[in-house]
């Protein structure tokens, strides 16, 4: 299956690009996705601990199932508003 | 976590907006004044000069648009439900802000203070916990991402395989 991966943030500019379409095997899950993109991204992998994934745009479960088509976004501890 | 049902129908009833031009604090506050209101709590997020001492240009505002928008349009109906509030209006600012400008506000309309005072509180630490809005700060000599603080629990993709233990997020890249 295929899933288009979003990414913003530190992510965007460590990754030099904001979306990719990724490959993954039936069955794969959010977890296999960032192994996936840690082997695909250099440097992407100290920064993997404190990420947030969300599955068609709703915050997802650690280890949730992904399917077909699925719009995957990577985020970087959020920064709105001020501290 | 709301379903898709129910943020969609909350988001007809538009207590939240993004913006990308200057937020007119003073029309969405009259606009949210009514009869039976004793008390109205604005809270109004502003670009700072500095950052642990080192002088800021501008901020660069960005989001995950309509999942952001959805999120604050929750949020503003979930305090409304909690906190016993009247009515709340948020409004974010994407793209580059000056200093000084404002990047977030945050109206809400009560009957009582104690309740407007908690609402707003509650929102503005819940935004910036789980909204997906990022910033990058600029300096004279550079620019970072900031640090953001770290997601709740239940968000957080954490201790999935092959994601170390590593803290991320420094100030330094």
């Amino acid at each position: 299956m295929r899933v288009r991966v979003l990414f913003f943030g530190v992510l965007k500019d460590v990754a030099e690009k904001t979306v990719e379409t990724v490959e993954l095997p039936e069955g794969a899950t959010t977890g296999d996705l960032l192994s996936a993109v840690d082997a695909r991204i250099p440097d992407i992998q100290k920064y993997l601990p404190s990420v947030a994934v969300a599955v068609n745009q709703e915050y997802a479960k650690r280890g949730s199932r992904l399917s077909d088509g699925d719009e995957v976004a990577l985020f970087p501890p959020v920064s709105g508003g001020r501290r | 976590m709301k379903d898709p049902a129910e943020l969609r129908a909350a988001s007809e009833v538009r207590r939240a907006a993004m913006v990308r031009s200057a937020i007119d604090s003073a029309r969405v506050l009259a606009g949210m004044k009514q009869g039976e209101d004793g008390a109205v709590v604005v809270f109004e997020g502003i670009v700072r000069n500095q950052t642990r001492g080192r002088k800021t240009l501008y901020l660069d505002y960005e989001a995950y648009e309509e999942m952001a928008l959805r999120q604050m349009e929750g949020l503003a109906e979930q305090a409304v439900g909690q906190f016993q509030v009247r009515d709340v209006a948020m409004v974010h600012r994407l793209g580059r802000i000056e200093i000084g400008e404002t990047s977030v506000l945050i109206v809400v309309a009560s009957a009582h203070r104690a309740a407007g005072f908690d609402a707003c509180r509650w929102l503005i630490d819940t935004l910036k916990r789980t909204v997906p809005i990022w910033k990058k700060e600029y300096f004279e000599d550079g620019a970072v991402w900031a640090d953001g603080e770290p997601f709740p629990v239940d968000m957080s993709a954490a201790n999935l395989p092959g994601t170390g233990s590593t803290k991320a997020g420094d100030a330094s890249n």
